[in-house]
């Protein structure tokens, strides 16, 4: 069998999968930051806690009214959307003329407290949601066993992002959105609803993360501390990618997970540390990201 | 109304003391809870251990008996330097006398020599390290509840023992995962199988599925998971999704809890081999121990941990009242003379290298259907007598230890 700096090429393929999967949920919680802070200029730092919502709304769904994962995709980021919309119409729009540093303090703390009663009603360890049935099990595809499930969240992330940078980039709709964050007034001007449309923009961009928290809870635990350990990886993602960016939000997504995916194999010691290692070295050379724009 | 009948009880008490008690330093003698309260062993330890500290001052009686004992708690956020420097300022400022708990081996390890050079007391319930009673042995350190030694002879012997003989470890890097890496390792060379290979992944992983890979691609019969709390339940879940276990493959959980198994679902742990020292639904006395608890704790049954807290409580509060004093060194010495009796683990001894002794059982995780009401998670497969279950003590190489 061939190696490469001695790891077995069948391995390597493995991992390179298992970085794509890992580099979706990335990619599709980083579309989620980049669309909030693209056009409405917030820095969303309770992006992790929403996407911890998604899962538990996944939970309870079928908890309490007995829906399917199936349901639960479609219900749960409605749910946590809709929360969204409520934060940003009581609280959120009140800092839109303020620093973006507001933003990201009210998000923040707002994190801290959904995390902090999560974490006080249902423990540390997590609970239990088991894998939709017509997706168990897997296939062997010579290199790797690759789950079932796992090749669904690749197929499926790839298609939200895309779909997503479809609407914002080449719609009229898209392009109604990237016109009233140039230019607010001129767009009320021609008799488009602004503010509603900031308000249902965040709620979309709370969506996504509700649906990256459904994709994930079959796979990890639905667990309080989720959004936690995630949030930080993503942000130095969209950081690397360049803030604002659709695109490169979705391709830095799964680059990453590529490279800690490999990080993982050939020095596992420092696969949650190699995502920053790298975001300094690209901040040092290109401040704005990889695909950011100066303002 | 309560509070005042309390308040004017505990004065009349103070008064009616004997002169001995001025042996307790300001009057009060100072329990400090300290572990993850927030993090991946939040539930295994966490609050669930100032429940039982609580329990613990309560059937003691140490109000009836004019002894004056207060309980503060603090989240050391699984990080050696937040850890360390509750422990001083509790010590130094707060007139804490007792540290209990602090899972994690690397914050146990830092909090332990802070105790020593302060003079005062630490029983350790929950980190894990085997170092603690070995070169790192303290004289005011006790070690109750289990350490890396026991558990991987209890399951590392039974696994090789049942035909497991080639190992993979998954392995947390940090001073615990490397300790119980090395006992187990011991353990399975010893008894003449082999280790195919490790790997040492960061505290606190979401993601399994790379580690899991090596693991599977490596052909060991035995995956011995050298980790612990959301870690094991995230590597064992995970695990079920690549087809480990139907592979042909077995995890060890070198360290499980019964939080994790409540946590992953009889569904996903039945088989499960590991090693504990307390099960709740043992005999009346722990079952009984059990339900008090778990109406405190938001139905959470008690861990080990929990009951070492418990256990490790009452024998201070034993030891404090024979020597009339809360010096710490002394204390710790005097819990070393006395034999140990509680409801959770029976008879014991502490030994002179701190090691609390008593048996440990190799448990085997029962199948959905086994299962008969709330919590009932646990077949106790073996029992290792009290003499067998922990690292002789000659063997530690702790300097307290006269050769």
């Amino acid at each position: 069998m061939s190696t490469v700096f001695g790891v077995p090429t069948q391995a390597l393929f493995g991992q390179l999968l298992i970085g794509l999967i890992n580099g979706s949920f990335y990619a599709v919680l980083s579309l989620g930051l980049s669309v909030i802070f693209g056009l409405l200029n917030i820095i969303n730092f309770a992006h992790g806690a929403q996407y911890m919502m998604g899962a538990f709304a996944a939970y309870f769904l079928l908890q309490w009214s007995g829906l399917g994962y199936w349901w639960a995709l479609l219900v749960a980021p409605i749910v946590v959307g809709f929360f969204g919309i409520v934060l940003e119409r009581t609280m959120i729009r009140r800092l839109y003329h303020l620093d973006h540093l507001y933003g990201l303090l009210l998000t923040f703390g707002f994190a801290l407290v959904i995390q902090g009663m999560f974490r006080h009603q249902f423990g540390s360890s997590g609970l239990p949601y088991a894998m939709p049935a017509q997706l168990a099990g897997g296939r062997n595809l010579g290199f790797m066993f690759l789950p079932n499930y796992r090749a669904w969240v690749i197929v499926f992330s790839l298609g939200l992002c895309l779909g997503t940078w479809y609407v914002i980039e080449r719609t009229k709709l898209g392009s109604y959105l990237r016109a009233a964050t140039e230019n607010p007034a001129l767009v009320q001007a021609f008799g488009v609803n602004v503010p509603r449309m900031v308000t249902l923009t965040y709620g979309f961009g709370v969506a996504l993360a509700g649906v990256a928290g459904v994709l994930a809870a079959p796979i990890y635990q639905v667990n309080p501390l989720m959004g936690a350990d995630l949030i930080i990886v993503v942000f130095a993602v969209v950081v690397i990618g360049g803030l604002g960016s659709i695109m490169g939000s979705i391709i830095t997504g799964f680059t990453l997970g590529v490279v800690e995916g490999l990080t993982k194999v050939f020095y596992p010691e420092a696969s949650n540390t190699v995502i920053f290692v790298i975001m300094a070295v690209v901040l040092l050379f290109r401040p704005t990201g990889l695909f950011g724009q100066d303002k | 109304m309560m509070r005042k009948t309390l308040i004017v009880l505990a004065v009349l008490l103070a008064f009616a003391a004997d002169p001995a008690q001025a042996q307790i330093s300001d009057g009060v003698i100072k329990i400090g809870v300290l572990n993850d309260q927030s993090g991946l062993y939040a539930d295994l330890a966490g609050a669930g251990s100032v429940v039982a500290a609580r329990m613990a001052v309560e059937d003691f009686g140490a109000a009836a008996k004019g002894m004056k004992v207060e309980i503060v708690a603090a989240d050391h956020q699984n990080k050696a330097d937040v850890g360390s420097a509750i422990a001083r300022q509790w010590y130094d400022v707060d007139k804490v006398d007792l540290i209990v708990d602090v899972p994690n081996s690397g914050v146990a390890l830092a909090v332990s020599q802070i105790t020593r050079d302060k003079a005062k007391a630490f029983i350790v319930s929950s980190a894990a390290t085997s170092d603690l009673t070995g070169k790192a042995c303290s004289p005011n350190t006790v070690h109750w509840t289990y350490d890396t030694w026991a558990l991987a002879n209890g399951t590392g012997n039974a696994v090789v023992k049942t035909g497991g003989d080639s190992w993979f470890f998954i392995t947390a890097d940090y001073a615990f995962g490397h300790a119980l890496e090395r006992d187990t390792e011991a353990v399975v060379l010893k008894n003449g199988g082999k280790v195919l290979g490790k790997v040492r992944h960061p505290l606190s992983t979401q993601d399994f599925s790379s580690f899991l890979l090596q693991a599977q691609a490596s052909k060991a019969k035995v995956i011995g998971l050298a980790n612990a709390g959301g870690d094991t339940t995230n590597a064992i879940k995970q695990g079920a999704e690549f087809g480990i276990v139907k592979g042909g493959q077995n995890f060890a959980g070198l360290l499980v809890f019964l939080t994790d198994v409540h946590a992953l679902g009889l569904e996903k742990a039945q088989g499960l081999l590991f090693t504990e020292t307390f099960y709740w639904d043992m005999n009346d006395k722990t079952r009984a121990f059990a339900k008090r608890f778990a109406e405190r704790n938001r139905g959470i049954h008690p861990t080990m941990i929990h009951a070492g807290v418990y256990a490790g409580v009452s024998h201070y509060l034993k030891a404090v009242e024979a020597l009339k004093s809360d010096d710490g060194t002394k204390v710790i010495a005097k819990m070393k003379e006395m034999p140990t009796d509680d409801p959770l683990f029976g008879k014991g001894t502490i030994r002179a290298d701190g090691r609390k002794i008593h048996p440990a059982y190799l448990i085997e995780v029962k199948k959905p259907s086994e299962s008969k009401y709330a919590w009932d998670y646990y077949k106790i497969r073996a029992t290792i007598p009290a003499n067998e279950a922990f690292r002789p003590i000659d063997q530690g190489d702790c300097p307290l230890v006269k050769k």
